[in-house]
């Protein structure tokens, strides 16, 4: 067995809120490795800080103390612009509620990533449109999201998370939003990806049957991350 | 670009809220512009005056009138090429509501003063010349009363009293388009030979002398040489140039002048105040997309600029239609007034004047929602969207 490699190192990461001059502390001390190529499912209860730490992985919130350290890079040291940059060229997005832009296309939606690289407006294109390939939604290119359905829009979500080729994909409840055949149909297009394009995943998640898809399951609660036995099949 | 596209789809998103807007911009270039051009058209008389032209009049008032013998005592002093007497008839034809400038003029003199009074028709000229109760009339004029050459009318005298009939001997149109093409001319000697029959008191009164001049620096000093003459006589002259007599009249009006000035400012202003609410509200209902566009790596600028350029969509829109609105409105306009308004169009400056307002509201708009968007941090953003 080979050891994997390691692609995102936490370190002493902590973070708190002031709420009414009081501080609320969220996470304390969190510290562990992400390998290249993982499936993690975080969970916790609701409030437990989740969402937070998934942001401060993903560049998008800041941490109060600690290291991430990506492929190298601590990202915590990025100014603004270079964070931006880093997340356009490492990081795809897919969140609980899709977040596409309503007046925007299928296809122009998963475009909008790319128009930050130096690809031809025809390289875009073709791009977008086999990122939509990817997802099973080659036919619905020309909709607009609310023409689709949750579980559509999600995958067009997803395709605009992967149209960059980033090596991370984050997502925040991904299947919160969605009926129990939508919910399946994304987990396994997740776990695709994770098997075939050898994507890390980092997946927020309160539903049991998504922890099951992933490869490591841990456990966030009171500040403190623990990590749980293997799902099974892992 | 997709970008632009999107700025422009995000402008037209609320329908209803954007249709609203661009009418209001619409409206508020379209009010703006108008009221400009009710300046201008005041400021018409000024505008048309020629830098070559002395006003001789009373100077105790307009209603008292000059001895016919100032004519050749005018004409003797340096630098006065041409010296033509004239009245303010103040005749009305048929009805008092159809007001129209009517003077009485030596018809040679004027001709040769006016150039800007273009005849086309050298038979007309001459007819107008030969006729002692021949008239000329302005282009615009003779198509309100459908007059043509040939056509007899008369006028009602009011200060003058009596019907005075004369013949249209011709029409002139003007050299440019601040011309006033809504005055008639006579001759004075019908003038002068009627009152001479009728009521011989009032007979060689002249009511103001145009002068023309050699050269219009010296407007100053021709002016000073003319009155020297006739200072400590029973008739004091008062001489000024063709501007500053016609500006005379607006003086009159200038706080009215100031008041409509002001409310073409305050339309623009308020216009201001509405859409950069509207946009404001719908940057804030986009902030979560702002969050999204940012957590794809747009910059802030970028984010800031979407908004920028959605707001000057609105405002360009609504600016542009106001605009192509401008010249047909100022024409029915200009037709209505033109009791009060012989002349009434609408300037190169007005429309200019009229994009600049468009922008500036695009502008100005959207800075406060532009700043709003840049700022906007992702991830207090998305928790308020999740
Ligand atoms: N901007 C903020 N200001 C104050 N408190 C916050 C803010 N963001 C999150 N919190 C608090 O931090 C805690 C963790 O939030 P979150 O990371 O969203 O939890 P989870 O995703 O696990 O439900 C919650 O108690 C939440 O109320
Ligand atoms: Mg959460």
């Amino acid at each position: 067995m080979t050891i994997p490699e390691t692609l995102i190192e936490i370190r002493g990461l902590a973070k708190s809120y002031q709420r009414g001059g009081q501080v609320i502390p969220v996470l304390t001390d969190i510290s562990f490795d992400i390998a290249r190529g993982e499936f993690l499912a975080l969970m916790g209860p609701s409030g437990s800080g989740k969402s937070t730490l998934l942001n401060c992985l993903a560049g998008i919130d800041r941490a109060d103390a600690g290291q991430i350290v990506v492929n190298g890079q601590d990202i915590t040291l990025l100014d603004e612009t270079e964070l931006a940059e880093w997340r356009s060229r490492s990081v795809g997005f897919i969140f609980q509620f899709y977040n596409l832009i309503p007046v925007l296309t299928a296809l122009e939606n998963v475009e909008l990533p790319l128009l930050l690289t130096n690809l031809t407006r025809r390289e875009r294109r073709e791009h977008a449109e086999s990122a939509l390939a990817a997802v099973g939604l080659d036919d619905r290119m020309d909709h607009y999201p609310a023409q689709l359905s949750g579980g559509q829009q999600q995958r067009v979500a997803i395709a605009r998370a992967i149209v960059t080729d980033p090596d991370i994909l984050v997502a925040d409840e991904p299947t919160g939003d969605l009926d129990r055949v939508s919910a399946e149909d994304i987990l396994n297009l997740l776990d695709r990806l994770s098997s075939e394009m050898g994507k890390t995943i980092i997946m927020v998640t309160h539903d049991p049957r998504a922890a099951q898809q992933a490869h490591v399951l841990r456990n966030l609660d009171k500040g403190e991350l623990s990590r749980v036995a293997d799902p099974a099949g892992h | 670009m997709l970008l632009i596209r999107l700025a422009i789809r995000n402008a037209f998103r609320h329908r209803l809220r954007s249709f609203l807007t661009i009418l209001g911009v619409m409206v508020a270039i379209l009010a703006f512009g108008l009221l400009r051009t009710v300046i201008d058209a005041w400021y018409a008389g000024v505008e048309a005056s020629s830098a070559n032209r002395l006003v001789t009049r009373s100077s105790v008032s307009l209603m008292f009138s000059l001895p016919m013998a100032y004519k050749d005592k005018i004409r003797a002093v340096p630098g006065v090429t041409l010296v033509c007497q004239g009245n303010w008839f103040g005749g009305i034809y048929i009805d008092e509501k159809n007001f129209f400038a009517n003077f009485a003029y030596e018809p040679q003199t004027l001709l040769d003063l006016y150039p800007e009074y273009v005849l086309d028709d050298p038979a007309q000229r001459s007819d107008f010349l030969r006729d002692r109760k021949g008239c000329l009339v302005g282009a615009k004029l003779a198509k309100r009363f459908g007059w043509k050459v040939g056509d007899n009318i008369t006028l009602r005298g009011t200060i003058f009293p009596g019907d005075w009939v004369m013949t249209v001997r011709a029409i002139y149109r003007g050299a440019r388009s601040g011309t006033d093409e809504s005055q008639l001319f006579f001759h004075w000697a019908y003038l002068d030979e009627t009152m001479r029959v009728n009521y011989p008191s009032r007979a060689g009164q002249v009511g103001f002398y145009m002068v023309g001049i050699n050269d219009p620096n010296k407007a100053a000093e021709i002016s000073r040489a003319v009155d020297a003459q006739f200072a400590n006589s029973l008739a004091e002259t008062l001489t000024e140039t063709e501007k500053a007599f016609q500006m005379s009249f607006v003086s009159m009006s200038e706080a009215i002048i100031l008041a409509i000035r002001l409310v073409s400012f305050v339309v623009v202003l308020i216009i201001l105040a509405v859409s950069a609410n509207t946009m404001a509200m719908s940057a804030r209902e986009r902030t979560g997309e702002y969050a999204v566009l940012k957590t794809l790596g747009f910059s802030a600028r970028t984010v800031a600029l979407l908004i920028a350029g959605e707001a000057l969509v609105i405002s360009l829109t609504g600016a542009g239609l106001g605009l192509v609105l401008i010249l047909p409105c100022a024409e029915a306009f200009g037709t209505l007034m033109t009791d009060f308004f012989p002349v009434f169009a609408v300037s190169r400056e007005t429309i200019m004047y009229g994009v600049v307002a468009g922008l500036a509201v695009g502008i100005l708009s959207g800075i406060y929602p532009a700043i709003y968007a840049a700022r906007v941090r992702i991830a207090v953003a998305l928790r308020k969207v999740g």
